[in-house]
């Protein structure tokens, strides 16, 4: 009972974003999970509810509550239908990071984020490793798409993940520090854990637009993780170091626009970065608004900043077919939809063409894959089947994690889509001209 | 508590994943959108199947234990917080639309379907499914009929009840009773359906319902018109039901209820005015054209300051989502908010509009006040944060004297919302000591024990 008293004391932190809810059950309408399951525990009223029965200490099933919370897939679309403006996700992340700090982080978690994320040289390190072993344990099973699967009977299922790299971006770009030339611009490139070990092809689109439109470059050297994995985990520890370590790597140089081609660390750092890190200075955290303020999605900053627009229609010539599948902490959370669908278009070798639903969560988000799997993938199914059925032979978007997620589905389905990053597309026009 | 051999039972019938016995998971089915004190139900079950759930109401009446039925959770008025314990049966599973027939205009579905997703089927065939209550896009159309939903057109086009043309439920035992048919006439038995919509749950539960379908109307007309004073406007209402026009939507909204949501959603709405009347005229072309100019032109006479008449879609979608998020904008002010839904005979409307003032002043309280008018059904939102005792019964007698206010006009607790657990204790006020009783005889016949979403509408 003691303890019971203990965490909903904790849990008063959070009590005036909870008492928001009307419970009006208006998130039922969007939330991926619950149009899956049904059950309202899986849905963000159910959720704040059962918060809120802790609060109360109407009952102290805090292993359970936790449980539940981690059926989500912190994608937002909750939040942004909200009647009530509900800081949904907010109260989530916060409410994991209570309920861990209460009852302990998990021993492997522990070593994950502590031991691994939180120090991102011996991270690169480690995942290099994998990236060279990992042809022992998986085969490839679709060129197109670049995915394999497991050789063995594994933990991973059957799943078709996108493997690492041979070669990680930071070990073929370790630092880079190129000025602005005509354009007056210069820019820091958050390049993320996904692009840098998974997708350095990303990076290196970003790179070679950059160069095209005369913008200076900032890479650091060993830039960390933008916190969001060990956040959504619950364990803020992690993330203040995190959020403080790239804090001062990227304070080493002076540059106009933070651009990152990943949706997740764009929304990570422009909204988390500021509100959630704790045990910062007055002075650091100015510092890390400043740096929240001029954070960037490429394909925000090509076309506001450096005036990017639609090609003008060309009459001949077959095209590409291409659809636009809208990553969640884009869309939802920042509100970006329209710069990329531009971005696409500025290559006259390719067509948009919408697919329905394209706002619809993927299903990955993020540790959420890894730990409902079948979940995931009966959400990522009806992504799947709207891509195949726009007919499109190739499927853009702005986040690597929803790229390894469709990628997966695509491959075990046997499409024969493509799947890249709007930077890609961009890129590949620049190769032409 | 239930027993380990009916818990047993239940999983024979669902599986044991349609069986939530979690104490967590059941906390999640302890309340729904009505501003009331949760309850914990002992098990909440969730079939597939039709069959499954005549024997899940089966197995409940033998073993006595009470029963509520819950599609989305939406209500507003405690219906599906299950008073007595037992157990929570949920329909977001039986969620078929199992027949849209465009030759002889009607549908059939399961009860567990989600009232914008059958209106967005049924005008894929062109035709139209007028209820739209305000949770249609998470509401089920069981839910609706069990609370006989309304909506905003329900001045022209009525409520669920006028859609409902035939029923298949399950009575307390588990048996179908069919009621109403696939045609416009039938006198064939009771009119069950009749008793059956706006039941609540507490006479049977649904398997099958027939709504009725109507052509599309060809043509649609919105406008704003804008007054500065309060009165004029809700005479205006008034003026034009006594002009025999009937728009399919009326809707009113005062000055404090616009500059809400002028401040959420920026859609250029008058934040000087008093009241603002939101007016759709729908139909055939012509009159659609006829209507629209008539209707101009008594706001005019009755002293509106400005009227803006919507020229394209676009136009129109901007005055509709100003009337949509009325009730987001007032949330967004206050942690608790009260919606209430008494209505008045139609020409009372600049009464109860004055009176609702009165009550918002004398218990000093914030009310926002929006809604149909054009049918009576105004939705006075009282804000405020629960937390705080002392205005937490203010609030109560606030209600209350919204209440004594409708009925001394001759209207009615509930337009559209229900009765529930929330306005039982009311009932005897509107009706009589004879109408409780003669209820209750009903449902003590078709529910000896009592099983059946106890304690609502008619108490104990």
């Amino acid at each position: 009972m003691q303890d019971m008293k203990k965490l909903a004391q904790l849990l008063k932190q959070i009590e005036d974003q909870l008492v928001v809810c009307m419970r009006c059950g208006m998130c039922q309408s969007v939330c991926p999970v619950f149009a899956e399951t049904g059950r309202e525990s899986d849905v963000a009223r159910g959720k704040l509810a059962l918060l809120d029965g802790l609060l109360q200490e109407m009952f102290n099933d805090s292993d359970g509550v936790q449980e539940r919370l981690l059926r989500c897939l912190l994608c937002g679309s909750c939040a942004a239908n909200c009647p009530s403006g509900v800081k949904v996700l907010d109260i989530f992340i916060k409410a994991r990071a209570i309920i861990t700090s209460y009852k302990g982080l998990s021993p492997v978690k522990k070593i994950i984020f502590r031991k691994m994320l939180a120090r991102p040289e011996l991270f690169d390190r480690l995942m290099e490793w994998g990236s060279k072993l990992q042809g022992i344990f998986i085969k490839p099973v679709d060129e197109l798409l670049g995915t394999s699967c497991a050789r063995f009977t594994s933990p991973l299922g059957d799943r078709h993940f996108s493997s690492l790299a041979p070669k990680s971006f930071h070990r073929m770009v370790p630092y880079l520090n190129t000025p602005a030339v005509d354009s007056g611009m210069k820019v820091g490139f958050f390049v993320g854990c996904v692009i840098d070990k998974v997708f350095p092809k990303i990076a290196q689109a970003v790179l070679h637009a950059m160069k095209h439109h005369d913008v200076g470059v900032f890479i650091p050297k060993d830039a960390g993780c933008c916190g969001i994995p060990a956040l959504s985990s619950g364990d803020t520890n992690t993330f203040n170091n995190l959020v403080r370590y790239n804090l001062k790597v990227f304070s080493a140089e002076k540059f106009d626009v933070l651009v990152t081609a990943c949706a997740t660390c764009t929304s990570t750092i422009k909204k988390l970065w500021p509100t959630l890190a704790e045990e910062l200075s007055p002075q650091e955290l100015d510092r890390v608004k400043d740096l929240a303020g001029k954070t960037m999605d490429i394909s925000q900053f090509l076309v506001e900043k450096l005036g990017v627009r639609e090609a003008a229609a060309a009459e001949t010539g077959e095209k590409t077919l291409v659809t636009y599948h809208d990553p969640c902490h884009l869309k939802k959370s920042l509100g970006i939809a329209a710069q990329p669908r531009t971005v696409l278009q500025t290559n006259p070798a390719y067509q948009l063409r919408e697919m329905t639903e394209a706002d619809q969560c993927c299903g990955c988000g993020g540790s959420f894959n890894l730990q409902h799997y079948d979940l995931s993938s009966a959400i990522g199914k009806h992504k799947r089947d709207n891509i195949v059925e726009s007919g499109c032979s190739v499927v853009a978007t702005s986040c690597p994690a929803c790229m390894l997620q469709i990628s997966d589905m695509l491959s075990r389905a046997g499409d024969r889509v493509k799947v890249k990053h709007a930077i890609e597309v961009y890129a590949e026009s620049l190769d032409k001209k | 508590m239930i027993s380990q051999t009916v818990i047993k039972e239940f999983e024979s019938i669902l599986g044991k994943d349609g069986v939530f016995l979690d104490e967590t998971d059941r906390h999640t089915y302890s309340y729904d959108a009505a501003v009331l004190e949760p309850v914990l139900p002992s098990v909440v079950l969730r079939p597939e199947r039709s069959e499954q759930l005549g024997k899940l109401v089966r197995l409940c009446n033998e073993n006595a234990i009470p029963l509520t039925v819950r599609g989305a959770g939406t209500n507003l008025s405690g219906g599906t917080i299950p008073t007595k314990g037992g157990a929570v049966i949920l329909t977001n599973a039986l969620k078929k639309i199992l027949e849209i027939n465009s030759e002889d205009l009607y549908a059939v579905v399961q009860p567990g379907v989600v009232t914008a997703k059958f209106a967005a089927a049924v005008e894929a065939k062109g035709l139209f499914y007028p209820p739209d209550p305000g949770s249609q896009a998470v509401s089920t159309l069981g839910g609706n009929v069990a609370e006989n939903a309304g909506g905003l057109r329900g001045l022209k086009y009525g409520v669920t009840r006028d859609y409902v043309m035939g029923l298949e439920f399950f009575d307390v035992n588990g048996e179908i009773v069919k009621t109403g048919a696939r045609t416009v006439k039938c006198v064939t038995g009771y009119n069950l359906a009749a008793l059956m919509v706006g039941s609540e749950g507490t006479l049977g539960v649904f398997d099958k319902i027939i709504l009725k379908l109507i052509p599309m109307p060809a043509g649609r007309k919105a406008m704003m018109a804008i007054f500065n004073d309060m009165a004029r406007a809700s005479e205006t209402v008034a003026a034009i039901i006594a002009n025999r026009i009937v728009p399919a939507t009326l809707e009113f909204m005062d000055n404090f209820t616009i500059r809400a949501v002028e401040d959420y959603s920026h859609v250029g709405l008058p934040v000087d005015a008093a009241a603002l009347l939101l007016i759709e005229v729908d139909g055939h072309p012509a009159q659609v054209e006829e209507d629209a100019a008539k209707v101009e032109s008594l706001c005019k006479e009755m002293g509106a300051e400005n009227i803006r008449v919507a020229r394209n879609a676009e136009e129109r979608d901007k005055v509709w989502e100003a009337r949509r998020t009325a009730l987001s904008a007032l949330a967004k002010l206050k942690p608790t908010v009260v919606l209430e839904d008494a209505t008045v005979p139609r020409s009372k409307i600049p009464e109860m509009i004055q009176a609702l003032e009165e009550i918002s002043c004398r218990f000093d309280l914030t009310i926002g006040t929006f809604g149909h008018a054009g049918d009576g059904n105004l939705h006075p939102t009282i804000l405020t944060d629960k937390r705080n005792k002392e205005e937490w019964h203010r609030v109560e007698a606030a209600i209350d004297a919204i209440f004594d206010k409708a009925l001394s006009m001759g209207g009615t607790l509930s337009g559209e919302h229900g009765i529930g657990m929330a306005k039982s204790r009311f009932l005897e006020k509107e009706t009589s000591r004879g109408t409780i009783l003669f209820s209750r005889r009903i449902k003590a016949a078709l529910d000896p024990k009592g099983i059946l979403n106890p304690g609502k509408i008619i108490g104990e």
